[in-house]
């Protein structure tokens, strides 16, 4: 970095706008960037050439260098980051960016921008990135000035990851690029205004910790701002449930911040969620909500929700509390802090809790329980989708491994079947439900994890959206495994069509599909065709012990539902176990809603 | 009017929040945000309203702050006690956004409007303009022969209601600024 930089008269050092843009990223501790050049960032690819510092992913399409920062970013807790060029470039990031804000993943994007002196003009490849990406962003910047650079990206990396994390984006025009002026490290950047609180109030904590000394039917509703907060939270929740004996569910952002193997594990909840946690969740007396939106798909018809509980909400955005459920406790703060802070007061009034209450809500749950709300019917002759994700459970159980998911009824079978033991494993695009964000988002984990076993359940629909960025795993040798349940089928529309359109299934079919064994050589990688249920293991065991990547095409039942199933406007109560539950229970009012 | 004489919606008169937090009754607020003067920042307001669905009935933004570079944006708004609180915590955590100030709930607040009105006349009908302006304490800042251009500062109400008398007397054009308000006291 030296050998062409200058100091300058305060000590700072003077440089391209190019190298300062690599020069941050090295001081932010970036060791990956997934991108795609373009005319607009000729220049910071110029640097990225002469370094080697920071490892460049070429992505096939910037939608997946997108989903790889994702998958980068919520496998390691760190920022992921993507460069983009101008024009298409940016807009082709979009859906990324939408679904890291409403997914709270921390990931800095930088593009690239026509010269500033042609901002406004019409210019080959230009676009209003930063108008185009203000609301798909927590924060964006259009860089006008070299001087400015390298302070607006340390301050992208700022804003990304404090408080409730989230995509941000920093545009670059050229000729910012190719400006020189002083470089400005981190420790020296203003200090930002933006520094969210992450104490809670303690009078309001010593508010929860009242009630849930005397609480009778107590439920922890957690979500992804556990697994965001960072692993001391998990531990914290961990510890908590313990020592209180109250049950836990989470939502599907939130798995694996409680392990699947706890004794207070409930599964689970919302629309596709456990009976058990459902039910819990209607029925509690105090519901305590840990870094969770109450999201349409958990809540279920609004006026029914958990109709006879008291509500506290820990979360540390603030226009998340009371805007959509009214709640008794709101607790401002980062969920790790609160946490805390709720044990050690817990703990000094006396460790109290209602044992007879809780005695009685266990046996309640339990019976619930019983109901065995993920049963269904295998079969001999052909594979149930349910019945793989069990199978590949089993066989990779105990193994260093993270799941990615596409989005559809194998997601949601996915978060019923597998177990997740901790945080950071489980990559699913639960706000913004974006098919094709699993295949990218698995290389962008297993970038960061290069021994681990990294899988993404898919569906034959949603995996074609992406599948172009196999090209990206062949080429930087990414191990993943696609684990494709094929049921020719978009599962979960053709679901709802079943279940709310008079089972006329337009255009729910995957017509003309590939043959994945094929396409799997065409690419270089391995194929894997299996059909038979005898056979399932094996295929199973054959792709975990192929060294490479893997499309593996599991032929599964066609036309199989994802249950249970909560319709849309139903309260939790009401929710259908089986196919045999689905007759004429979902009226027009529910139709409307997706 | 409640029986403890307190305006329904307002919590201005009393230390404790009377409102039924349940009931669905539309407030106007008077938001004060202050803001870092950058590009994009009136966008990413008002994209926020437009964006998740909230009214907007006046808005005014101006530097405020020279050497800091602080802009304060005043918006009047309407919506049920939710949606204020709502509107206030989304706000908020934009990023250049340093406060967020309910003017109707942090207590009395000044609020003023400047408007121009354009009335063209002859004969009684521009004397009675001109009478009814004096009496509005609105200023003539250009007249011709057959034409006034009055200034008034006010209440919105205030020049609601001017706009009123004006209307039969040739009132062509009218330009508000929306309101700009401050807290009293201190």
């Amino acid at each position: 970095m030296t050998q062409t930089g200058t100091q300058s008269m305060t000590g700072q050092q003077a440089m391209t706008g190019a190298r300062m843009v690599v020069q941050a990223l090295k001081d932010q501790g970036v060791d990956v960037v997934f991108g795609y050049p373009g005319g607009a960032v000729l220049p910071i690819y110029d640097e990225i050439f002469q370094q080697n510092d920071i490892r460049h992913i070429l992505v096939r399409h910037e939608q997946g260098a997108i989903h790889m920062a994702e998958g980068y970013a919520r496998s390691t807790g760190k920022v992921g980051v993507a460069l983009v060029t101008s024009g298409p470039g940016a807009t082709n990031a979009v859906t990324g960016l939408v679904d890291a804000l409403m997914d709270s993943i921390p990931i800095v994007v930088l593009s690239g921008q026509v010269p500033t002196f042609m901002i406004g003009t019409d210019g080959f490849q230009e676009a209003d990135t930063v108008g185009i990406t203000r609301p798909c962003t927590k924060m964006n910047w259009l860089v006008k000035d070299t001087a400015d650079l390298a302070a607006t990206i340390h301050q992208a990396f700022h804003v990304s990851r404090s408080g409730r994390p989230g995509p941000v984006l920093v545009d670059i025009p050229k000729d910012v690029q190719f400006a020189t002026s002083d470089y400005v490290v981190k420790e020296k950047i203003k200090v930002s205004h933006y520094q969210p609180k992450l104490k809670g109030d303690i009078d309001q904590i010593t508010r929860l910790v009242e009630m849930l000394e005397t609480a009778e039917r107590p439920i922890l509703y957690t979500g992804g701002g556990v697994i965001n907060s960072g692993p001391a939270a998990s531990q914290l929740l961990r510890e908590l449930a313990e020592a209180t004996g109250f049950p836990v569910t989470s939502t599907l952002m939130g798995l694996g911040a409680y392990p699947a193997s706890g004794k207070n594990w409930l599964g689970m909840l919302g629309m596709h969620g456990l009976y058990e946690a459902n039910l819990a969740m209607h029925g509690c007396d105090l519901m305590i909500n840990i870094g969770a939106r109450f999201d349409d798909r958990i809540t279920g018809r609004i006026k029914d929700f958990s109709p006879t509980s008291r509500k506290a909400h820990i979360d540390i955005d603030a226009s998340s509390i009371n805007k959509v459920i009214r709640v008794d406790v709101p607790i401002l703060g980062d969920v790790g802090h609160v946490l805390e802070d709720l044990l050690r007061i817990w703990k000094s009034r006396g460790r109290k809790v209602n044992k007879d209450g809780l005695a009685k809500w266990w046996k309640q749950i339990n019976e619930w329980r019983a109901v065995k709300c993920l049963t269904y019917t295998n079969s001999t002759a052909i594979i149930k989708p349910q019945y793989a994700l069990e199978r590949l459970e089993a066989l990779t159980k105990g193994m260093d491994r993270y799941i990615t998911t596409e989005v559809g009824q194998h997601q949601m079978w996915a978060a019923q079947f597998l177990g997740f033991e901790g945080p950071n494993r489980w990559m699913t695009s639960g706000g913004l439900g974006t098919m094709g964000y699993g295949l990218p988002a698995s290389i962008g984990v297993q970038i960061a994890h290069p021994e681990a076993l990294v899988i993404n359940v898919a569906g034959e629909a949603s995996w074609l959206m992406n599948m172009q960025e196999m090209g990206t795993a062949m080429q930087f040798r990414a191990p993943v495994k696609q684990f494709i349940l094929n049921n020719e089928r978009l599962g979960m529309v053709r679901q709802w069509q079943e279940l709310l359109h008079g089972e006329r299934y337009s255009q729910s079919w995957s017509e003309s599909l590939p043959d994945f064994v094929k396409l799997a050589e065409a690419f270089g990688c391995k194929g894997i065709k299996v059909s038979d249920p005898k056979d399932l293991d094996e295929a199973i065991m054959e792709m975990i012990r192929y060294d490479g990547p893997v499309i593996f095409d599991c032929l599964v039942e066609k036309h199989e539902n994802c249950f249970p199933m909560i319709p849309s406007g139903k309260p939790h109560n009401e929710m259908l176990l089986g196919d045999a539950d689905t007759q004429g229970v979902i009226g027009a009012k529910g139709a409307v809603l997706v | 009017m409640s029986p403890l004489n307190i305006k329904q919606g307002s919590t201005s008169h009393s230390a404790y929040d009377l409102r039924d937090p349940y009931a669905e009754v539309i407030e106007a607020h008077t938001l004060a945000v202050i803001v870092d003067n950058e590009a994009g920042v009136l966008a990413r307001v008002i994209g926020l309203f437009s964006g998740r669905g909230y009214n907007i009935d006046s808005l005014t933004v101006a530097e405020v702050d020279h050497t800091g570079h602080r802009s304060r944006i005043t918006i009047v708004t309407r919506g049920t006690p939710q949606i204020i609180a709502q509107i206030k915590a989304q706000l908020a955590r934009i990023v250049p956004v340093h406060e967020v100030h309910d003017l109707t709930e942090e207590g009395p607040s000044v609020q003023r409007e400047l408007a121009l009105f354009k009335v063209v006349g002859r004969g009684e009908h521009r004397i009675e303009a001109l009478r009814l302006a004096e009496i509005f304490r609105a200023h003539v800042v250009d007249s011709t022969l057959e034409s006034f251009v009055f200034e008034m500062t006010g209440t919105p109400e205030k020049i609601d209601s001017f706009a009123e008398l004006m209307r039969p007397l040739g009132l062509r054009e009218i330009a508000r600024t929306g309101v700009a308000a401050l807290s009293r006291g201190v």
